[in-house]
């Protein structure tokens, strides 16, 4: 039942396809999320009281450092989607979004870093929040250099997937640091389950924003694992006609 | 199935122990690693008692790295880990017996000599107590964290720097609540709770990792 699960809608040959047709719908969300989100933070929403215009930097900083926790997120589960049920397109999933994060978490620590030089008088502190998406960026480095040096396919794909799930003992750590650590990071703006402690008028860029970023990792994790699968795929029929109808 | 278990462990203590230089390397590596900062911060008492903490922990961090890295390379390149690989007894309970074996043989005489080099650091009694005890409580972890790591490299050559890129991200807490017990055996306050934090990480390492390198060392052998 899983193997036929597996074989007619989780093949290369059908993510190929599905995600082909998905791609401008996801193109498309990336640009209004964006959009919105870029004009209505940067121009609309009003001056924090404290921080000034000095703020605003937090509709790059909050989504960056979201997305590297939700892209580690989606890498543990392939990664057991991986060692478990052996699916091809989860290991591509996890190699292709262990680059993206990896990114992403740099980000996050680069506009962390210039946003705290004004507001906190420096530009790194070893604060707990800091520290564990440092760490992140290390787990990050750390798969991408393990998978690179391993030539098996198979092995290559099996040995991401261990150290991704032992990794994902950081994620927690991270979300709780500033409730558990209180240390000089701010607590915690938006959370599922409580009300916001911040203004509508500056919520919803945020939240714009977010999607936006997450809609950016979907459109370049669609492309790359586009490209992995040719590339893992490319004596199969299908992909000499792909290739073929392409150029 | 205890009997062949025993046999291992009794076999792998053994060698180590017969070839005096395999269990005294990482011991002298930690001593030496520990008196250079000595020598580079300048013999001032309330800064080495001050940065002790830091200086015993990271030292025996990076000797433990440094031999556990190897503890499945020469048992795959003899062929003896495909044996165990094919042996009835499960492969978790294998992992735990040549971790255990690696702890014995390589962490406990760091334990050992701690004291004395808390003593050349100017650690006071409640201090060595907590250095003793949090070695204690903190090595196992780090042994069989680096284990994970250990078995994901084993059929990779040539690339030893790896190891520590991927298994120093994961000895971060051990570090954090071992420097942190210092710390506050060092300002006086209670450490118990500290103690009962880094019981908790053994408990977690024990029932995670023997499982996850078992199955990285039968990815390892693949390849």
């Amino acid at each position: 039942m899983l193997h036929w699960f597996n074989q007619k809608f989780l093949s290369p040959k059908t993510f190929y396809t599905t995600s082909s047709s998905l791609l401008p719908w996801f193109i498309a969300a990336f640009v209004l999320c964006f959009g919105y989100g870029l004009i209505a933070g940067l121009f609309f929403a009003p001056a924090d009281y404290q921080q000034g215009d000095g703020f605003r930097i937090i509709y790059v900083h909050v989504p960056s450092a979201f997305a590297a926790m939700a892209i580690y997120s989606v890498m543990a589960v392939s990664a057991v989607l991986t060692l478990v049920f052996r699916i091809k397109i989860a290991a591509i999933c996890m190699s292709c979004s262990a680059q993206i994060g990896a990114w992403f978490t740099f980000l996050a620590l680069v506009t962390g870093s210039i946003w705290g030089k004004p507001m906190w008088g420096t530009w790194w502190i070893w604060d707990a929040r800091l520290t564990s998406v440092l760490i992140l960026l290390f787990l990050y480095l750390g798969f991408i250099a393990l998978q690179s040096v391993i030539t098996d396919q198979q092995n290559r794909d099996r040995a991401g997937a261990i150290v991704a799930i032992v990794g994902v003992i950081n994620l927690p750590i991270i979300h709780y640091s500033v409730i558990w650590w209180n240390t000089l990071h701010q607590g915690p703006t938006i959370s599922q389950f409580a009300t916001p402690s911040i203004a509508p008028s500056m919520l919803y860029p945020l939240l714009a924003m977010i999607a936006a970023f997450l809609f950016f990792y979907a459109v370049i994790l669609i492309l790359c694992m586009q490209n992995q699968i040719l590339l893992r795929e490319i004596k199969s029929q299908w992909t000499k006609e792909v290739l073929c109808y392409d150029y | 199935m205890f009997s062949s278990l025993f046999t291992i462990m009794r076999h792998e203590i053994l060698m180590t122990m017969r070839q005096a230089f395999s269990w005294l390397t990482p011991l002298l590596f930690f001593v030496i690693v520990v008196c250079l900062f000595p020598l580079a911060l300048g013999p001032d008492t309330d800064l080495l008692n001050k940065v002790a903490p830091a200086i015993i922990w990271v030292a025996a961090l990076l000797a433990i790295l440094m031999s556990i890295g190897n503890i499945f390379r020469s048992d795959a390149e003899e062929g003896y880990l495909d044996l165990l690989l094919l042996s009835p007894v499960p492969l978790t309970l294998l992992v735990l017996c040549k971790v255990f074996s690696h702890w014995m043989t390589n962490c406990l005489p760091l334990i050992l000599i701690s004291p004395l080099l808390g003593l050349l650091l100017h650690l006071n009694a409640h201090e060595e107590y907590a250095l003793i005890i949090t070695l204690l409580l903190g090595t196992p972890v780090l042994s069989l964290l680096g284990a994970i790591g250990a078995a994901l490299i084993v059929g990779i050559r040539g690339h030893g720097l790896l190891l520590p890129i991927l298994i120093m991200p994961l000895y971060i807490p051990v570090l954090i609540f071992g420097t942190g017990t210092m710390m506050a055996a060092n300002a006086n306050l209670p450490i118990n709770g500290y103690f009962a934090i880094m019981g908790a990480l053994i408990l977690l390492s024990l029932a995670s990792a023997p499982l996850l390198t078992g199955l990285a060392l039968r990815i390892g052998v693949n390849q």
